[in-house]
């Protein structure tokens, strides 16, 4: 397939990076103000050279990369909520001109799924998006293989950021604003870490779960949400004095989305350590299933994306 | 089916200082091989009689347990420890003599508890979410007039903690306090 990547960050970088590995071309790869565009297949190793050393990333301007020869968009510009922009645009743009979408960006997913769908429905062109939920954890596609019916709910712990800290709390019985800066020195944690620790990232990704779940019906003002900023160390004590811990679960059924802070065995598969994420899937007639592994990360997200590019019919 | 019953023992069998009384224990069971057998075990094991077992095989609960109900004779002093003995061993203890156990869940609390009346949340928890507070642990490491947690361990009816949740939920929001409940669904 010949990929055209939007965003060039640390996920966009790493799906260029690792596209020729699985098989893949890019013929486009853009930030927020330059392209490098060649139908022939750009040169990825100069053109993350230049994005590395803040020089532009190629002659061309974004919009070009519409104009490249691509079978698949992958769209892996920042997450934005609300009318989900530019995003949303972007993946309306490749399917009007009936070509695939591989979404990093849960901003589309979460927020405008079914006018997504609807889109989608009108094109050649098909929208995955497993890079949106979980990393490099096979969520999407578990559920797509349980086919979506006979799974009931999904729960668990997806995102890094907030279970590091709440796993830090605990182990050194310290409060939540020592434990978010030695994060943030740590790189685990970023400069604004607002989205991480109220809950609002890993409810956009239940959002998606639940979107999944119905075949839509669902945004981030539907989800219930609250976040670990008010968790001091004691209350960590006391759950473990009774052989339980708090993590930031989110829970996804046909009901609806909530995000918050809860009570679980310490030693129960859902109270992973660490950045580590985890997801469980309870299953009509499966019981229940689950998978854990790295949430974030470039080259983690990235091979959710390739494997997205790998499932996609030809066009 | 024999109830409770307070009849006078035979003067021949076992004698212990309070004489042995029947108690009737109600079980939820999973339905697995070897279930009724290991939430039996207990029972012999701390000095109880087994008198009879009605194992309703086809009456599922709505958690899709199966009830058991059983007829059993032992010292009064013993009782309890056998209704602990089941409880340790995983055993789901519904009722046992005329006390209703039901469920049983742990939640904090978190905030300005004592400045907040503590007594009186909890007395809002029992009556608003039906429910009876077994016992709470209090951590208020910078002093009471700060923030400071509670554990607090509360027994419920079965098949009412969602209910309960919710009603402890609404008192939480009202004090301004902060409400870590237990993951219910699934096998968290």
């Amino acid at each position: 397939m010949q990929l055209a990547i939007l965003g060039a960050g640390d996920v966009g970088r790493s799906v260029a990076d690792l596209a020729g590995e699985y098989g893949h071309d890019v013929v486009a790869l853009a930030d927020s103000t330059t392209a490098a565009v060649d139908d022939d297949g750009i040169d990825i190793a100069g053109a993350l050279e230049r994005k590395a050393g803040d020089e532009p990333l190629g002659s061309s301007d974004p919009e070009d990369v519409f104009d490249a020869d691509y079978d698949v968009l992958v769209e892996a510009t920042p997450t934005t909520l609300g009318d989900a922009e530019p995003g949303f645009s972007h993946v309306k743009h490749a399917l009007e001109a009936d070509r695939h979408v591989v979404l990093a960006n849960k901003g589309p997913v979460a927020e405008r799924y079914e006018e997504l769908r609807a889109l989608e429905a009108d094109s050649a062109g098909s929208i995955r998006f497993e890079a949106t939920v979980g990393g490099a954890i096979p969520v999407l596609s578990t559920i797509e293989d349980s086919t979506p019916q006979a799974v009931t709910a999904a729960r668990g712990v997806l995102n890094g950021t907030a279970n590091f800290i709440l796993t830090r709390m605990a182990a050194e019985g310290l409060d939540y604003e020592h434990v978010l800066a030695e994060a943030q020195d740590l790189g685990v944690a970023e400069a604004d870490p607002t989205f991480d620790v109220d809950g609002t990232d890993a409810a956009l990704k239940f959002v998606i779960l639940a979107n999944v779940l119905s075949d839509g019906g669902f945004s981030l003002e539907d989800a219930t949400v609250e976040g670990i900023q008010n968790i001091p160390g004691s209350a960590l004590d006391l759950a473990a004095e009774d052989g339980r811990t708090i993590r930031l679960i989110g829970e996804a059924t046909r009901d609806g989305v909530r995000v918050g802070p809860r009570l679980v065995p310490e030693n129960g598969p859902l109270a992973v350590t660490g950045t580590r994420n985890i997801v469980q899937i309870e299953t009509r007639n499966a019981g229940s299933l689950h998978s854990s592994g790295r949430g974030a990360g470039g080259p983690e997200t990235a091979t959710a994306v390739l494997s997205d590019v790998g499932r996609l019919p030809p066009l | 089916m024999a109830a409770v019953s307070d009849d006078p023992v035979d003067e021949d069998e076992t004698e212990t200082d309070g004489g042995v009384r029947a108690y009737t224990v109600r079980l939820e069971l999973v339905d697995e091989p070897g279930e009724l057998l290991r939430a039996l075990s207990p029972i012999a094991d701390n000095g109880g009689n087994l008198l009879s077992i009605h194992h309703e095989r086809g009456n599922i609960t709505p958690r899709g347990h199966i009830p058991v109900e059983v007829d059993l004779e032992c010292p009064p002093d013993r009782f309890d420890g056998i209704v602990d003995a089941l409880r340790d061993a995983g055993v789901n203890v519904i009722q046992a003599g005329a006390e209703h156990y039901g469920e049983e869940i742990s939640v904090v609390l978190v905030g300005n508890l004592v400045e907040n009346d503590l007594s009186n949340t909890l007395s809002r928890i029992e009556d608003e979410a039906d429910a009876v507070v077994r016992d709470l642990s209090l951590a208020a490491p910078e002093g009471t007039e700060a923030v400071s947690s509670a554990r607090i361990r509360l027994a419920i009816d079965s098949g009412r903690s969602d209910a309960a949740l919710e009603a402890i939920r609404t008192i939480g929001s009202e004090k301004e306090l902060t409400v870590v409940e237990p993951l219910l669904g699934g096998d968290a």
